[in-house]
């Protein structure tokens, strides 16, 4: 709430109705009751999703923040806490489930597996980072990250969703475009990259497609 | 633990009969018994039938490469108790068959379809040979020596990007698609058809419908984002009605190719990794591969490191117990509320963990030859505070709470439940079998660490069911708590390790298999070393994984609601399930 004055912005409000108006713009009110009531997805991958848990319960308890209702379905949910080690055999389902979520919706990649690999990333069936699939907005470290630093993820999330403005956000300006799901074959199909194949050795790969606007993660 | 104690069956005439039919293993290190593999199954019913090898461990693959042989090893036990009977079958590398165990001991079904799957070493006799952590269209059998990762850097580490003098780059920059695939020659999607899930339902359809009632059989798919499947895992059942007909989990969404990784760690660089197997009980890890390889290494650990390892594996125990009961309530439908009261407790023991360790979770405290480091005396103090006072208390309350709530004895007793006989043969361990009147843990019947001058009860029930296996879950933190009491008083003084801590461990050429009582059940370690810095082969025995192969049986003719009971109760961590 510390920066958050509804009526700085030099609107004058005559002395009779001061403490009953409020003057603000659209942008801001409305930024400020969507990051006071993030509802994050109950989505657990790995190791990372019991320190959610710990996270949500009462030692750290997440309500403080307005985030304690988890919700199971995507539909109902505003951010995906991608909470573990995504695999290959686990990637279609994860785009699937960031495809049904409303909009506007958030990612944030819980622990250095979702980040990049993590320990894991030289295994065979371990997709190196869930950016390679999905927009990611705040990156949070650790292996796993303790429940303070996944809570200070959130709260970067929430300063990144008060500067956001209806009129200049994606979400407002066309319809997103689902990500495409990856298939999975003799290896996982990205359908981005589908113009690349067959593969010849070696080959000029076109730049990845840029992530949508990134926050710096909570180091 | 010396290899004289792990071999009892001398004793029974066992060895006569096997040396009539097999050949000792001869090469250094090595111990048991190579049979000829196209005699595998006479042999194991023989032992099975006269000597009472009832309990079948752990079947698993080692690839002999540049040998052209692939080898299947058993591990048998005897439910009564005793050390391990290991068998190994050579098979050909270019044409590898077997017979199947899955008509002597359930219990392999998994373990041979998870061999199917990253060896390709085909069961004859198998019901349901499928690929079981990948999917059906992978390209190849990943353990294989000469089956490379498309990440594939060296064989061993440390790598030389990793140092300073290397080439630091980047992995990606090498793969043309800049991501971690790899397809075979001229794949192209465009002309390829998805395999999809076909295979899969057909599996659980073959069940036949009954005659009598003309009902539909309907598939119905759970998970693997579900809110009570503890993870990502995801099981497919076929219904009449809304009783269950037939059940398969699919497993695979959590596999993190952990013995791919281990094989090309050094000794050393797999502990941090077995942090990550079961992630709720981290020391209970640790505990298990550091005996494997401490037995390879012929060490034993100083007096004060092994009370030390004992008492984390005891407070590993309760915080687990504690998770399992509460999210057993949880997935009953007491929405987080016993859950809270259990991740309370579980904090204050994450704080000794961390105390001790440095972190909370992934612990990495176990070294070889003893612990990474001294537990700090203010520490001990709080472990004797959570001992003697709040532990006993908290899980009196949970009790008073929970054992007799009309609504979680209605819904557990008699649900999933499990005869001796049957857990037996499906190599279920840990609480579940014991909830089934088989008083078998592996802290009494094949001893280690100092577990054998401490007094403790094994707790057993007899109903089999979901109700019973809360109550030894329960009862077993009340046994923990008594064994950290006497860890408590008669911890002594003294060095925590064994010689210096060094980072690459000498290993001798041999096999081992170190396992312990985990709180989820048997955790077995099998290390193979060639005398090299890295494992030759590195394998898991995991509870959770194993103890899965039972969720069918248990869950037959049971409603959808109670399926997830039976899963509660199973307390399985994805983590170990799929590795």
């Amino acid at each position: 709430m510390d920066k958050f004055d509804p009526n700085k912005d030099g609107v004058v409000i005559p002395p009779e109705l001061q403490h009953q108006v409020t003057v603000t713009t659209l942008d801001k009110i409305y930024n400020w009751s969507r990051s006071k009531s993030m509802w994050p997805m109950m989505f657990g991958l790995a190791c990372c999703a019991i320190e959610m848990i710990c996270t949500a319960a009462s030692r750290f308890d997440l309500a403080r923040f307005g985030m304690e209702v988890m919700r199971s379905s995507p539909r109902q949910s505003d951010v995906m806490i991608i909470a573990g080690t995504v695999t290959k055999k686990m990637v279609p389902f994860i785009v699937r489930l960031y495809n049904q979520m409303a909009e506007p919706r958030y990612v944030i990649a819980m622990g250095s597996c979702a980040s990049g690999g993590g320990p894991f990333k030289e295994g065979y069936n371990v997709v190196p980072g869930i950016d390679k699939y999905l927009p990611v907005d705040v990156y949070v470290a650790g292996c796993p990250p303790t429940p303070e630093a996944l809570l200070n993820g959130l709260m970067t999330l929430q300063k990144k969703v008060e500067t956001e403005s209806i009129a200049t956000s994606p979400w407002y300006s066309k319809k997103a475009e689902p990500v495409p799901v990856p298939l999975l074959g003799p290896d996982l199909i990205d359908l981005k990259k589908i113009d690349l194949f067959p593969i010849q050795i070696p080959v000029e790969s076109q730049p990845e497609p840029p992530a949508a606007s990134e926050v710096g993660g909570a180091e | 633990m010396t290899n004289e104690f792990v071999m009892p069956s001398s004793i029974d005439g066992a060895d006569e009969y096997l040396a009539s039919v097999a050949a000792q293993e001869t090469r250094p290190g090595f111990s048991g018994w190579v049979i000829p593999a196209d005699q595998n199954q006479v042999i194991i019913r023989h032992l099975k039938e006269n000597f009472n090898y009832d309990f079948l461990s752990s079947v698993t693959g080692v690839d002999n490469y540049p040998d052209p042989t692939l080898e299947v090893v058993y591990h048998l036990f005897k439910s009564t108790g005793g050390g391990a009977l290991v068998l190994h079958a050579q098979i050909d590398r270019n044409d590898p068959r077997i017979a199947s165990m899955v008509p002597l001991y359930r219990g392999a079904e998994f373990q041979e379809r998870e061999i199917w799957d990253l060896f390709g070493i085909q069961f004859e006799g198998h019901p349901d040979l499928r690929r079981i952590l990948l999917w059906e269209g992978f390209d190849g059998h990943p353990l294989r020596k000469d089956w490379k990762e498309p990440f594939y850097e060296e064989d061993v580490k440390p790598y030389k990007s990793r140092w300073p003098e290397g080439k630091a780059s980047l992995i990606e920059e090498q793969n043309p698609l800049r991501d971690n695939v790899q397809f075979p020659a001229g794949f192209t999607p465009k002309n390829w058809t998805p395999e999809g899930e076909k295979k899969l339902v057909d599996a659980v359809k073959s069940q036949p419908v009954s005659e009598e009632l003309e009902t539909d059989e309907m598939v119905l798919n759970l998970g693997p984002q579900h809110p009570s499947t503890h993870g990502v895992l995801r099981m497919i059942t076929a219904t009449e009605g809304e009783k269950i007909v037939s059940l398969k989990p699919v497993l695979g969404y959590l596999h993190r190719n952990h013995e791919k990784i281990g094989e090309r760690n050094t000794f050393l660089q797999i502990m941090p990794y077995t942090d990550r197997l079961d992630y709720i009980s981290s020391m209970s890890n640790n505990f298990g591969y550091a005996l494997a390889v401490e037995k390879l290494m012929g060490i034993t650990p100083p007096e004060r490191a092994d009370y030390i390892r004992v008492m984390m594996a005891e407070l590993t125990r309760i915080s687990s117990h504690m998770m399992a009961n509460g999210f057993l309530l949880n997935d009953l439908g007491a929405y987080f509320t016993p859950s809270l009261y259990s991740l309370e407790e579980r904090e204050l023991l994450l704080d000794v963990f961390e105390a001790a360790s440095g972190s909370r979770m992934m612990c990495n405290y176990f070294r070889f030859g003893g612990v990474a480091r001294d537990v700090p005396p203010e520490v001990l103090v709080k472990v004797k505070d959570l001992v003697e006072n709040r532990l006993p208390r908290k899980i009196d309350e949970l009790d008073r709470y929970l054992t007799n709530n009309e609504l979680v004895m209605v819904r557990t007793q008699g649900v999933g439940t499990l005869t001796d006989e049957q857990a037996i043969n499906f190599s279920i361990t840990g609480p579940i079998l014991r909830a089934s009147g088989v008083p078998y843990d592996i802290r009494r019947s094949d001893p280690y660490s100092i577990y054998e001058r401490l007094e403790f009860d094994v707790v057993t029930k007899t109903h089999g069911d979901v109700y019973d296996r809360y109550l030894v879950r329960l009862e077993e933190m009340r046994q923990s708590v008594r064994i950290l009491k006497q860890v408590l008083a008669q911890m002594p003084e003294g060095p925590v390790m064994t010689g210096k801590p060094v980072y690459q461990v000498r290993v001798p050429a041999g096999e081992a298999f170190g396992h312990v009582e985990a709180p989820k059940g048997e955790l077995g370690f099998y290390v193979i070393s060639d005398g090299k810095p890295n494992p030759k082969r590195y394998h898991v025995r995991a509870p959770s994984f194993i103890n899965m192969t039972a969720m069918e049986q248990m869950s037959i003719g049971w409603k959808i609601a109670d399926v997830m009971a039976v899963l509660g109760s199973v307390d399985i961590v994805l983590g170990e399930v799929d590795r």
